[in-house]
């Protein structure tokens, strides 16, 4: 298996606070790996440090491909209310890391726009504003962009956050089907679901740490303990 | 009324507007939509003040004040990202404190209150050659940035740590849209007035998102709004001899209200539409 991105001995933190400290993980071709952890544990710093958008105070972070080329769904709350927008001008934007040394999109990043829109059905919200769509239609905006932008690796910041749970598992099932597709997703959540029932891969942050296949982690102490915690019995 | 167009001075303040109009309508839809707004209208009260000091100790007016304001423009963003003070307040000390020391400047030199009115109000006599050939090479800048960027501005605009994560350096758009709003302000100021010149930036943008709801429905329509409004504005002023700048904030106002109204009026109608329907 091709690995994209190894982290090796991590420590993440702001000037005077350490985050999260001594994180070990890979990710290779095809992953879904899901990152777990309580609040505060240095899941969004992680994110942050994968997007190249803060330094790790030390460890090493490497990647096989060009790292601006990871499609990234932010948190839907990131994006203001009221922006004057279409659909269509959203999902294109997610081409903005291919233009290069180029000002303007090619026919082929047009093309591709509308691909990931037919893939993600939204189509015939094209000319729609996007303000005015439901939370999972936006999400599904937002994942078409993201698309757009992602050669090889999804990373998805709380997907769900905010949906009701028939939205919820479309969505999940949408990114299931980008995974089969041969997508590697990379998934930030609070949500045990897609723990359970999608990811090939566990990274726990937290005062115990984890990172290790699906199947190791649920019978793992660390696992057991999360799966009480977030209140579901088998 | 044709008359109005074959004086020199009258030729040379509407293409000094018409192109202050085009520009800062264009950099207003991306300040307002980042919620930058106030980043305009503390600059134009740092050019006041730049003015007042260059007028006191006879400066040239443009090459004093430009510097100034856009070092001003530059600190004020790097305000909104570190300072703990709120960046609202820093703005509006900035503001004040530029405000006062203008009027100081004016009145203890001068010790007359004529130039002040001029100056925060603004005067279609104070349009020279240099502010003619210096607006033409400000908008061909502005416009062709624009234009060229629109896709990475919208990127920026749009959700600045997405643009990021794609190897955008949003920062450095940031700062390229604040000296360039930063020009736009001293090239109008004088003739529109410090006070009033913030409105040219937020007014076209606020209107035009009433109606559109495109990114670029609302740049358009932005930039027709501003070229409309200044060119009535000015007819009237010409017509009635009221200054300058404030009429064309007056229509700016009515332009807002009408637009409001029509578009509170259409989601209305579409409500019962939709009612009946169901």
């Amino acid at each position: 298996m091709n690995t994209l991105i190894t982290g090796k001995n991590i420590t993440l933190g702001y000037e005077d606070q350490i985050v999260a400290r001594n994180i070990d993980f890979s990710v290779s071709e095809g992953d879904y790996l899901c990152i777990l952890g309580d609040n505060g544990a240095g899941k969004s710093t992680l994110v942050k440090a994968i997007l190249n958008l803060h330094e790790p105070l030390s460890g090493e972070l490497k990647f096989s491909f060009d790292r601006s080329k990871i499609g990234y769904l932010p948190q839907r709350s990131q994006i203001q209310r009221d922006f004057p927008s279409s659909v269509y001008e959203v999902v294109l934007s997610g081409c903005v890391n291919s233009l290069k040394g180029r000002f303007f999109y090619s026919k082929e990043d047009k093309k591709r726009a509308y691909e990931n829109m037919d893939k993600m059905d939204i189509k015939r919200l094209e000319k729609q504003p996007f303000a005015l769509l439901s939370g999972g239609q936006q999400q599904r905006v937002l994942l078409a962009r993201a698309l757009c932008a992602a050669k090889k690796v999804l990373l998805l910041d709380e997907p769900v956050a905010g949906l009701d749970s028939h939205t919820s598992s479309e969505l999940y099932k949408t990114i299931d089907d980008l995974n089969n597709d041969g997508m590697t997703i990379i998934m930030v959540t609070h949500d045990v679901h897609p723990a359970i029932n999608s990811a090939s891969t566990i990274l726990h942050l937290g005062k115990a740490f984890f990172f290790g296949a699906k199947d190791d982690y649920f019978s793992s102490s660390v696992g057991k303990r999360y799966l009480e915690e977030s209140g579901h019995h088998d | 009324m044709i008359e109005m167009f074959s004086y020199s001075f009258m030729q040379r303040a509407i293409l000094v507007g018409l192109l202050v109009s085009l520009c800062s309508s264009l950099l207003g839809v991306s300040l307002v939509l980042r919620r930058f707004s106030m980043i305009g209208d503390g600059l134009s009260h740092v050019g006041f003040g730049a003015l007042a000091i260059a007028t006191v100790f006879s400066f040239s007016p443009l090459i004093f004040t430009i510097p100034v304001v856009v070092i001003a423009a530059i600190l004020i963003l790097r305000i909104n990202e570190k300072s703990k003070i709120g960046s609202d307040s820093a703005i509006a000390l900035i503001s004040s404190s530029s405000l006062a020391i203008g009027v100081m400047m004016i009145s203890y030199v001068k010790g007359t209150n004529t130039d002040i009115n001029n100056f925060l109000f603004g005067s279609l006599l104070a349009v020279g050659k240099n502010d003619a050939y210096f607006s033409i090479a400000l908008s061909l800048v502005v416009l062709f940035s624009y234009i060229l960027l629109y896709p990475r501005l919208y990127a920026v605009t749009f959700d600045p740590v997405f643009a990021r994560s794609a190897s955008i350096k949003a920062d450095r758009y940031t700062t390229l849209l604040a000296i360039l709003s930063a020009l736009t302000i001293v090239l109008g100021m004088r003739m529109l007035g410090s006070l009033l010149i913030s409105a040219l930036i937020i007014f076209p943008c606020l209107s035009a998102k009433r109606v559109s709801s495109t990114y670029k429905g609302v740049t358009i329509l932005s930039a027709a709004i501003s070229l409309a409004a200044f060119m009535v504005g000015i007819t009237i002023s010409y017509q009635l001899g009221t200054p300058v700048g404030a009429s064309i904030v007056i229509i700016h106002l009515l332009v807002f209200i009408i637009l409001s109204l029509f578009s509170f009026i259409k989601e209305n109608i579409q409500k019962k539409l939709l009612l009946n329907e169901q």
